[in-house]
């Protein structure tokens, strides 16, 4: 089974690795913004799988500060650097 | 034994739905359509995960931890995705048209 | 899990650090950098939990991934405003056009640097067993049952006290820039409305379980600073602003309450005890909660004025 935890955290981290590609082309700032997210939800998947295969139960408490404050800073972008009407100088 | 075949299948099914998270998010052709890709990594992918980690941990305790982490990610997951669109569609970003 | 896959696993999650570091700073738009910068967060805060750090990564995803990642957002808003009412026909967020001499003589310093560490790196001896020992011979004496708050809170306390002195006076500095300019927030939507009033308390919660926690396990008042401070983001971003009598001497007591709680205990342990910061042992334990519970506090109300990025009171003189 800890072979199998394994092979599912390398799988994740490369998942987590391809989206990159989305970061750098965009081409919207919103784009950027979700692959983000999407950073945050494998990584909540990387440490909760961690956490069954080291036994360290701190490891969960990580992945819920993580999940929250994921949301916090998408809603930052969402209220902040994306406003409603577009001026030449925000997030892309 | 047959606990952790079905682990390992829960498991199996979760990282499939991260990969198709992944996909769609590199492969779809707008905003619109990608949040609809991330979302169905939060949900399924994270929720068959957790699911087949609570079977492995047996403990309840620990399952209920886990389910309150994906319920949580779902929440922010689906409203975060409902505010970038709406957003989107206030800043004149038009939906992919086949 | 077998040494083949610890390896391929760090071995790329090294790789991956890196690059998304130099792609944040090599990057010239400004808000790719931030959520490369954001990621590369989340990519260090695995990495703490491979070098067996629970605790730092605890921090670093609260404060480094979270928190950090907001701050530098709204900053950058600030900052597009600012160049956006300047109007010099220059708007873009684009980076100055790089030098060359310099920048061949920085790639020699720290490829010089570099060799330094490796060849440090290379002759450090494995396998040392640093403060365990005696940390853990004196665990008993210091109040908690957590070795890393016992060091940080008990041990070396005087270095987490200089710290929130610290907080502070980042926070002093940005006051000093002027006035915040709550700019009008746009009309909020349901989905928001409902969110930040889910989230927000649970964000409370969360804190104040990491709050408790960090006597037995990996927390305390940093982390759960952090995840309040999320909260009082949250807040602010929904268009919840401090009402006004709020925020002459409530505010300044809120921010100070922590550090000067741990004066305040420093002294009276310099009185009973002879020392500076010797708590009494019996009463360690009940000292350390208290002084971990005003700098949750303090914590919060530090990062979200940072957030508010300017001093909140009316009728301040402008920058």
């Amino acid at each position: 089974m800890a072979l199998f935890y394994g092979f599912l955290l390398i799988f994740l981290l490369l998942n987590l690795l391809a989206g990159l590609w989305r970061i750098m082309r965009g081409p919207t700032g919103a784009d950027r913004m979700l692959a983000a997210q999407l950073f945050g939800t494998t990584t909540v998947a990387m440490l909760v799988v961690m956490a069954q295969l080291q036994e360290q139960a701190s490891l969960r408490n990580v992945a819920l500060v993580i999940a929250l404050l994921a949301a916090v800073t998408a809603v930052a972008f969402v209220r902040r650097a994306w406003p409603e009407k577009e001026t030449s100088a925000d997030a892309d | 034994m047959l606990t952790d075949y079905l682990a390992l299948l829960l498991l199996i099914v979760g990282g499939f739905f991260f990969f198709a998270g992944t996909v769609g998010l590199l492969r779809f052709p707008d905003v619109y359509t990608r949040l609809h890709a991330l979302t169905k990594a939060d949900n399924l992918g994270l929720g068959f995960i957790m699911a087949g980690l609570a079977i492995q941990s047996g403990s309840w305790l620990v399952a209920g931890k886990l389910l309150v982490i994906w319920l949580l990610v779902m929440l922010a997951g689906a409203s975060v995705a409902h505010l970038i669109a709406r957003r989107a569609l206030q800043r004149d970003i038009t939906p992919w048209q086949r | 899990m077998a040494t083949l896959m610890s390896v391929l696993f760090d071995g790329l999650l090294g790789l991956g650090l890196v690059w998304f570091a130099w792609q944040a700073l090599s990057s010239d738009n400004l808000f790719r950098a931030i959520v490369l910068f954001v990621a590369f967060g989340l990519m260090l805060a695995l990495v703490w939990v491979r070098l067996a750090a629970p605790d730092i990564a605890l921090a670093e995803a609260a404060i480094g991934a979270g928190v950090t990642g907001a701050l530098l957002l709204a900053a950058m808003a600030r900052l597009n405003v600012v160049i956006h009412e300047q109007a010099t026909g220059n708007n873009e967020t684009s980076s100055p056009p790089r030098r060359r001499p310099a920048s061949g003589l920085v790639a020699l310093l720290a490829a010089g640097l570099f060799i330094a560490l490796a060849y440090t790196l290379y002759h450090l001896p494995l396998d040392t067993p640093g403060l365990r020992q005696a940390v853990s011979e004196q665990l008993a004496n210091s109040g908690v049952s957590h070795p890393v708050t016992a060091v940080l809170l008990n041990f070396r306390g005087y270095d987490t006290l200089l710290e929130l002195l610290v907080l502070l006076l980042a926070l002093l500095g940005v006051w000093s820039l002027g006035q915040c300019h709550s700019q009008a927030e746009a009309a909020t939507g349901a989905v928001l409305d409902v969110l930040s009033r889910l989230l927000a308390p649970v964000l409370v919660l969360v804190a104040s379980y990491l709050l408790w926690l960090g006597a037995s396990a990996p927390g305390g008042a940093f982390q759960a600073g952090a995840v309040l401070a999320a909260g009082g983001i949250l807040l602010l971003l929904s268009g919840w602003r401090l009402p006004a009598r709020f925020t002459r001497w409530p505010l300044r007591l809120l921010l100070a309450v922590g550090p000067l709680l741990f004066l305040c205990l420093a002294l009276i342990s310099l009185l009973l005890e002879g020392r500076l910061l010797r708590y009494p042992l019996a009463q360690a334990g009940g000292w350390i909660l208290l002084i971990e519970a005003t700098a949750t506090l303090s914590i919060g109300a530090i990062l979200v004025a940072l957030f508010m990025g300017g001093n909140p009171e009316p009728g301040q003189p402008d920058e």
